[in-house]
């Protein structure tokens, strides 16, 4: 029987031959391991003679590991998986608790909570989500759309073409935007960026009026009164502090781009923009996911900087531009201090939809990081 | 059976296709003269003067830390990614100085390849598209049938064609080592180079991949000048037409102390420290 020392619990299924081959039980193999190729320490106990074994092509059978662990790597595990338990605990417990108080509301409304769009708890009326999970959704998406490509071209600008001295100011600045408060941001976008803005929202609204978002009702007109407080303007403001985040993790993430690979790439002519396209960009795929969700999360659960600029709609529409939005956030702290016992549930069931919301796209995130391959497989 | 970028393929109008690379074409000289590096403040290379002669393998030897990495560096501008290197004096490849001359960098790089010590092939690329990736990478185009052919032509030069011939659309990084190090080979061949350089490219190799290894220096040595670094002496003596030894003394720069035929480096040395250094007695 073989035995595995050191590898994870799995079947695996061999990949090559005997590499080293010592007159001492233990051998070292190229073993295909659930996540590539990987060099493991085998030793033979039982019965069979190594010397049987060198000649036999032992590593070709399916082999069942027997995983054994010295104590530093069992308290090391330990402490490893309770971290891991406590945070799901975490995670366990808030959605518990938002449940637990949304319950009275989700009871009342049923499914309604999720196909009714306006918001009067307290009045004895119908509650729901039908019309501010969407514009929690357009919010972030505007968000994201502007700020994927500034964080992507910003990181790379950063790691590959920067100057050296300019690579280490940019990267300490974009730290430190990505630590400012989004109270500062929303501030600053509501009393310098939303006045200029709206002529911005104007000009989208008479040139692309033709498609579905940028349409604006012409009962208004297009006078530049009906754009501050859009889905539109908030979404920019948001992604002022998502870019900041998007660009820390991906600078990160490309930083670490192997030399090897960037000098192959160099030493076969290729131009900068070679080295990014071939190396940069594949071996950085998880960072420039991760830190779209990342930055996606944030948008959206902003809460200040959305309610400084907004104002309250409670019916779902495609366009961005013209007045009246809304997000979840938003609706929690615009509503709670003015809510009796059982809008406070509502508002619960709503936190409730967007806890479930993150979890989901974080979720969805992870399985395309770790679908994309680690640059550390590229170790033999 | 692969999935190489189509979209570039069969505009051979443009000015800049892989005809260009012109694959019959002649193994160029390369010379250095007075070759000095320095990383910060520090000199580690001086009065270096080496002729690479066209169509001969040049092994460059010596105990570890004198310089042989950096010089060969050197020789195809990859030196000055070292943020602090510094570099005086010249490398002229057919006569033109590749510093200061009108050969764009990326057009130094493709002329003269280089093979790493570890073998460094694209883990996100197919087999082929590593053996294309230069082609891509320096932004040439080519038809579906050139890449093929380019593709089978390299592969079988590296000694590597038989082994991959049904997994080309198998990751790079499935391949074992010695069979990266050969598509590594392969990918700097698909380019054209007239000079290829090599740092210890078998170090990290079993004997048999060494000798394929070995067996290609020897075939592509006709139409690529290849210099090698090695501290393998057998290595040295069975692939090189020429050798240099270089030494460092303690704290000083190094330096070519011995420079001629392999020959008559390996039996009869004109400096008691080559002697020493090629029969194994130091470094
Ligand atoms: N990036 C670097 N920064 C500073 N010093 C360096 C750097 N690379 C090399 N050196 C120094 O330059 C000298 C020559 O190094 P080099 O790598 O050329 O040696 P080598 O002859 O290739 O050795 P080996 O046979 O071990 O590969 C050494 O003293 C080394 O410490
Ligand atoms: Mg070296």
């Amino acid at each position: 029987m073989l035995t595995l020392e050191g590898a994870e619990p799995f079947i695996y299924r061999t990949h090559g031959a005997l590499v080293a081959n010592s007159p001492s039980v233990h051998y070292c193999a190229n073993l295909m391991s659930a996540r590539g190729p990987r060099k493991y320490v085998v030793s033979v106990v039982g019965q069979s003679a190594p010397s049987d074994l060198a000649h036999r092509s032992v590593l070709d059978e399916v082999v069942h590991p027997v995983v054994r662990r010295s104590g530093v790597d069992r308290i090391f595990r330990s402490v490893a998986t309770s971290s891991a338990v406590i945070t799901f605990i975490l995670m366990g417990l808030i959605g518990g608790f938002l449940l637990v108080k949304g319950y009275d509301a989700l009871k009342v409304a049923g499914w309604g909570f999720l196909t009714d769009s306006e918001w009067a708890p307290d009045q004895g009326g119908k509650f729901g989500i039908a019309a501010i999970l969407p514009f929690t959704i357009q919010i972030a998406v505007v968000a994201l759309f502007i700020a994927v490509p500034v964080a992507l071209s910003t990181a790379l600008f950063i790691t590959e073409y920067a100057p050296r001295k300019m690579r280490r100011l940019l990267t300490a600045m974009i730290d430190l935007l990505a630590a400012v408060p989004s109270l500062i941001y929303g501030l600053w976008g509501l009393f310098f960026l939303q006045p200029r803005l709206i002529t911005l929202s104007k000009w989208m609204a008479d040139h692309l009026g033709w498609i579905p978002f940028f349409h604006v009702d012409d009962q208004y007109g297009t006078s530049l009164g009906i754009f501050p407080s859009s889905t539109f303007v908030s979404g920019v403001i948001v992604s002022l502090m998502v870019i900041p985040i998007c660009t820390a993790v991906m600078r990160e993430v490309f930083s670490q781009a192997p030399p090897g690979e960037r000098e192959g790439a160099m030493a076969l002519g290729g131009t900068r923009w070679g080295v990014v396209r071939d190396v940069v960009l594949p071996f950085g795929r998880g960072g420039i996911i991760g830190g779209s969700m990342l930055g996606l999360g944030r948008a959206l659960g902003e809460t200040i900087a959305v309610t400084l600029i907004i104002s309250p709609a409670f019916t779902a529409k495609w366009s961005i531009l013209d007045q009246g939005s809304n997000s979840i956030a938003a609706l929690i702290a615009l509503k709670f201090s003015e809510s009796s016992t059982f809008g406070i549930s509502a508002l619960m069931a709503a936190g409730l939809a967007l806890f479930i919301i993150t979890l989901l796209v974080n979720a969805a995130a992870s399985t395309v990081v770790s679908n994309s391959r680690s640059g550390s497989s590229t170790e033999i | 059976m692969t999935s190489i970028d189509t979209t570039s393929s069969d505009r051979t109008t443009m000015s800049s296709d892989i005809s260009s690379l012109d694959p019959g074409h002649k193994a160029s000289g390369l010379t250095a003269s007075n070759v000095a590096c320095w990383f910060g403040t520090k000199k580690v290379l001086e009065g270096v003067n080496l002729d690479m002669a066209p169509g001969q393998v040049t092994a460059l030897i010596g105990p570890s830390g004198c310089g042989k990495s950096t010089f060969l560096r050197t020789l195809n501008r990859m030196h000055e990614l070292v943020p602090s290197a510094t570099l005086a004096g010249e490398i002229l490849i057919d006569g033109v100085d590749i510093y200061r001359g009108a050969i764009p960098v990326t057009d130094v790089r493709r002329r003269i390849g280089m093979v790493f010590q570890k073998p460094n092939p694209f883990p996100a690329m197919t087999v082929a598209e590593n053996v294309l990736a230069g082609l891509k990478l320096s932004g040439l185009k080519s038809t579906r049938s050139e890449r093929d052919d380019l593709i089978e032509s390299c592969l079988t030069k590296a000694g590597l064609w038989n082994e991959v011939k049904n997994r080309l659309g198998d990751p790079g990084r499935a391949l074992s080592g010695g069979q990266q190090q050969r598509l590594c080979i392969a990918r700097s061949l698909a380019v054209s180079p007239q000079v290829l350089l090599m740092d210890e490219p078998c170090s990290a190799l079993d004997p048999t991949s060494t000798r394929r290894i070995e067996q290609t220096i020897s075939e592509i040595s006709e139409t690529i000048t290849v210099v090698i670094v090695t501290h393998n002496m057998q290595q040295a003596q069975r692939v090189s037409h020429r050798c240099a030894f270089f030494l460092a003394a303690e704290n000083e720069p190094g330096r070519i102390i011995e420079e001629g035929p392999t020959k008559a480096i390996f039996s009869n040395p004109h400096d008691p420290r080559t002697n020493d250094y090629v029969n194994g007695r130091f470094g």
